[in-house]
């Protein structure tokens, strides 16, 4: 076995705020993301209750109307563009993926870091809305024309921060292509590599070919309100149809970008909990292409009530009952691989199983709206928010929780106290259930959504739904506070494989040298899940 | 869920039915069966794991039977809502206008109306129209919506089959009010309903100008008693002096018939100090001279 430099691991090798910000070890810029994201989720969050807070009581609670319609735009934009879309490629994506290949770096490690930097860019523009101009957009995140060329708040700033945030976006996806194409370790082939790396793999090519579209067609709205174009504005001559076509053919492929990595995520948990090789490998690798591609196909179903011709809405809803399909697979085969397995209940597979169960919830409320009769009862009310939140939070933030439970020990070379880190799991289940769920029930009520006020019949659910974001609040901070405690006071060293994982990140030293690899990785002999032959790891 | 009033209740509620409940025994059952796993195969209970690697005939048999479950779905989805858009043909006609941030209502006799009164069993189309931005209309009683959406024709229509007064809501986000543009549909007897159509037809004795300035929603965000709505009060406008922003150099002006008629074309020309602008569309296009001088005469009595 080579032996190379180990002296010194990643977090060690040198010191001061600009061997961060200008780092091109993909490890440190993991972690830039990682603190960038948490501190914009923050703010997310935040404003996130402030509008449970306003919604607690029918009337007014706290804030204005339009504050109001700020606050949720505003929440919409870092939630989505600042939080979600790059959560798990940004930060587990780039620190993982090509330790688990088996090599040091990814293919463009300056672009890698140029991607961080614009990120930060785009992330300021979004937030001076709040600072500068004539207040934060009042839009909502899909910055619907005509009102978006109307209105008087900042929309413009708010449009060219996403339009900025997009090139990072797209400059990770690059580097995450050509990175597992060229550097996979000798051995290791597509059909050997772990299936996070497949989750990212398909995100990657959304995020390259979808995001261009997003970025032209939030120019023409800068366009639009600074020459009056006629492009969407129907009043000169435009097309308000035309925006959402423009608008959700990227924006729903882009559910895709925020899912498929959680989903690569709960595929690597499964296996090292249990013990044993994942089940349908295949099925799991190849299900995640299908699901990007056929996801192109379906943005139709976002404008079920735009005045679509009976057959587009056939054919729309049609294909998006087809990509429940390759999730369907995907749910079976992960609940088989629990199947005769060895299971280990630690915190990262109890977030693991609560994706699950959300994810489930998530994807059968996405079936009541992908079909048109229901859809048109409940388009645009808060079916679809509790829809989105399970899928989103429940989903792919729980995958991110999960996988930071699960990488923490390798990151830091530290470990939590896994006690707490499991009561805060149960109070932030119980909380996002109780937040989550009474939105499906005001939705089928015929709650619309993007209320400021309402009917005194929807008050219960939204009085149980607020209450719950307090539970839920309550176990964030505990969850955060766990792990921000053990990063600074934990003594306990959890060595190269607490878990008993098997991909290659598990056979360096927590936390991994500069290079990655103090001795070259093993492949497992029969594929990334082999745990029969699991090479014997010494400390 | 609200008792359904309309013929397509039943369809849509069969397809959420049939969807849920697919659902939930799926939900359920899979929930169940990865809990008992978690516990069967509890590393105490099963020290050491079973490596399966796949099974082709089961992974078969979970997309072939999805496949089919959510065809059902999907046709019952389309079943419910195929009647939807196949109106009948003596249906009668009602525009339905939106705009920020109000519903109003045409009758075929020109009657113009805030909420509808519609006869039971009979089939009503709506012709939606939007003057300014994206609206919904929204009625979940009879599990129908519908954007409106300016620029472009969309059409709805419905058959209600209970007598009682059901909630309109705008289901598509319009700006700062948009929770509160609500209006109702009562659904009466065809007699009654003659009757009422009779009694708002009839010839008011309302002034000309309060009857154009209502027919649109110009009191939604201008009110008649001096209170700050969206847009300054007509509350004593007539002859004051305001401070007024145009091309961004504030300047003071006296309100007189050329700036309420200018405010009326162009609103967006001379915005009074401390309002925001955007918010108003030009109703140039929609009251003629006439009209507006029947206006200013209207706002001369407010005092």
């Amino acid at each position: 076995m080579a032996t190379l430099s180990t002296d010194l691991n990643y977090l060690q090798a040198k010191k001061g705020l600009f061997s961060w910000i200008f780092s091109v070890d993909h490890k440190r810029i993991g972690l830039l993301y990682l603190y960038s994201l948490m501190t914009f989720f923050l703010v997310g969050v935040t404003l996130g209750i402030l509008m449970r807070l306003e919604l607690l009581n029918p009337g007014k609670d706290l804030v204005e109307a339009k504050t109001y319609n700020q606050i949720f735009t505003l929440h919409g934009v870092i939630m989505i563009f600042l939080f979600i879309i790059p959560s798990i490629p940004a930060v587990f994506g780039n620190f993982f993926l090509p330790i688990m290949l088996g090599t040091d770096d990814v293919s463009f490690p300056r672009l890698n870091l140029l991607s961080w930097w614009i990120y930060i860019i785009g992330a300021i523009m979004a937030l001076s809305t709040l600072l500068f101009g004539d207040g934060p957009a009042d839009t909502g995140w899909t910055f619907y024309a005509p009102y978006s060329v109307k209105t008087g708040t900042n929309v413009t700033m708010s449009v060219l921060a996403a339009f900025v945030l997009g090139f990072s976006s797209i400059l990770t996806g690059l580097n995450f292509i050509v990175t597992i194409h060229r550097l996979k370790t000798p051995g290791m082939t597509f059909l050997k590599m772990p299936l996070f790396a497949w989750a990212l793999y398909a995100t990657s090519w959304i995020q390259l070919l979808a995001t261009p579209i997003i970025g032209i067609t939030l120019m023409m709205i800068v366009a639009e309100r600074f020459f009056g174009v006629g492009l969407f504005d129907p009043s000169i001559g435009g097309d308000p149809i035309l925006y959402q076509h423009l608008f959700w053919i990227y924006s729903h492929p882009a559910v895709y970008i925020m899912a498929l990595p959680a989903f690569g995520i709960i595929s690597e948990l499964l296996p090292t909990f249990s013990q044993r090789t994942i089940f349908g490998y295949k099925a799991i690798a190849f299900s995640s292409l299908a699901i990007a591609f056929v996801g192109y196909f379906i943005w139709g179903h976002h404008m079920f009530t735009s005045g679509m011709s009976g057959t587009g809405r056939f054919i729309f809803s049609i294909l998006t009952f087809l990509v429940a399909i390759p999730t369907a697979i995907k749910v079976f085969n992960w609940v088989a691989t629990l199947y005769k397995g060895s299971i280990n209940v630690q915190t990262p597979l109890l977030y693991a199983l609560a994706f699950i169960f959300q994810f489930m919830i998530g994807g059968f409320t996405g079936l009541v709206l992908g079909a048109l009769a229901t859809d048109i009862h409940l388009h645009d009310t808060y079916f679809v928010v509790g829809h989105f939140h399970y899928v989103m939070f429940g989903g792919t933030g729980f995958a991110f929780f999960g996988a930071l439970h699960y990488w923490f020990p390798k990151m830091w070379g530290k470990m939590y106290n896994a006690t707490v880190a499991n009561i805060a799991f149960v109070i932030l289940f119980i909380g996002f259930n109780t937040l989550y769920f009474p939105m499906l029930i005001a939705g089928l009520m015929g709650m619309p959504r993007r209320y400021y006020d309402y009917l005194p019949e929807f008050h219960l659910p939204n009085m149980i739904s607020t209450f719950g974001s307090w539970i839920l609040a309550t176990g964030l901070l505990l969850m955060l506070g766990n792990l921000i405690y053990a990063y600074f006071n934990s003594k306990t060293k959890p060595g190269r494989n607490p878990w008993g994982g098997i991909t290659l990140e598990w056979q360096t030293q927590s936390p991994p040298p500069v290079q990655n690899f103090d001795r070259m990785p093993v492949l497992p002999k029969d594929g990334p899940y082999d745990f029969e032959h699991k090479p014997t790891i010494k400390e | 869920m609200r008792t359904g009033a309309s013929t397509f209740a039943e369809g849509v509620d069969l397809s959420l039915y049939i969807i849920s409940g697919i659902s939930i025994f799926f939900l359920v059952g899979i929930t169940a069966v990865m809990i008992y796993f978690v516990f069967r195969y509890n590393k105490k209970r099963n020290p050491t794991a079973s490596h399966i690697e796949g099974n082709n005939t089961i992974e078969v048999i979970w997309t072939v039977v999805p496949t089919m479950l959510v065809m059902v779905m999907f046709y019952y989805g389309w079943m419910g809502f195929k009647p939807m858009r196949n109106v009948p043909d003596n249906a009668m006609v009602i525009k339905a206008y939106g705009q920020m941030w109000k519903f109003s209502f045409e009758y075929p006799n020109g009657t113009i109306t805030d909420t509808m009164v519609v006869p039971i069993n009979q089939p009503v189309k709506l012709e939606l129209i939007s003057r300014d931005v994206l609206h919904s209309f929204f009625v979940p009683a009879f599990r129908i919506k519908e954007d409106l959406v300016p620029g472009k024709n969309n059409y709805m229509w419905f058959e209600a089959n209970r007598e009682g007064r059901y909630d309109v809501l705008c289901a598509e986000y319009c700006g700062q009010l948009h929770s509160y543009m609500l209006s109702s549909i009562t659904v009466v007897p065809e007699v009654r309903y003659n009757e009422w159509l009779a009694v708002v037809s009839a010839k008011s004795d309302e002034h000309p100008g309060l009857a154009i300035m209502k027919k649109n929603a110009c009191f939604t965000c201008h009110s008649q008693d001096g209170s700050k709505l969206i847009g300054p009060s007509f509350k004593g406008i007539y002859g004051k002096k305001e401070i007024v922003v145009t091309d961004g150099v504030e300047r003071e002006i006296t309100i007189d018939d050329a700036y309420i008629s200018r405010s009326i074309k162009e609103p967006n020309a001379d915005v009074v100090q401390g309002y925001m602008k955007g918010l108003m569309i030009p109703y140039g296009a929609v009251i003629n001279d006439e009209q507006i001088a029947d206006i200013v005469d209207y706002i001369k009595t407010l005092e």
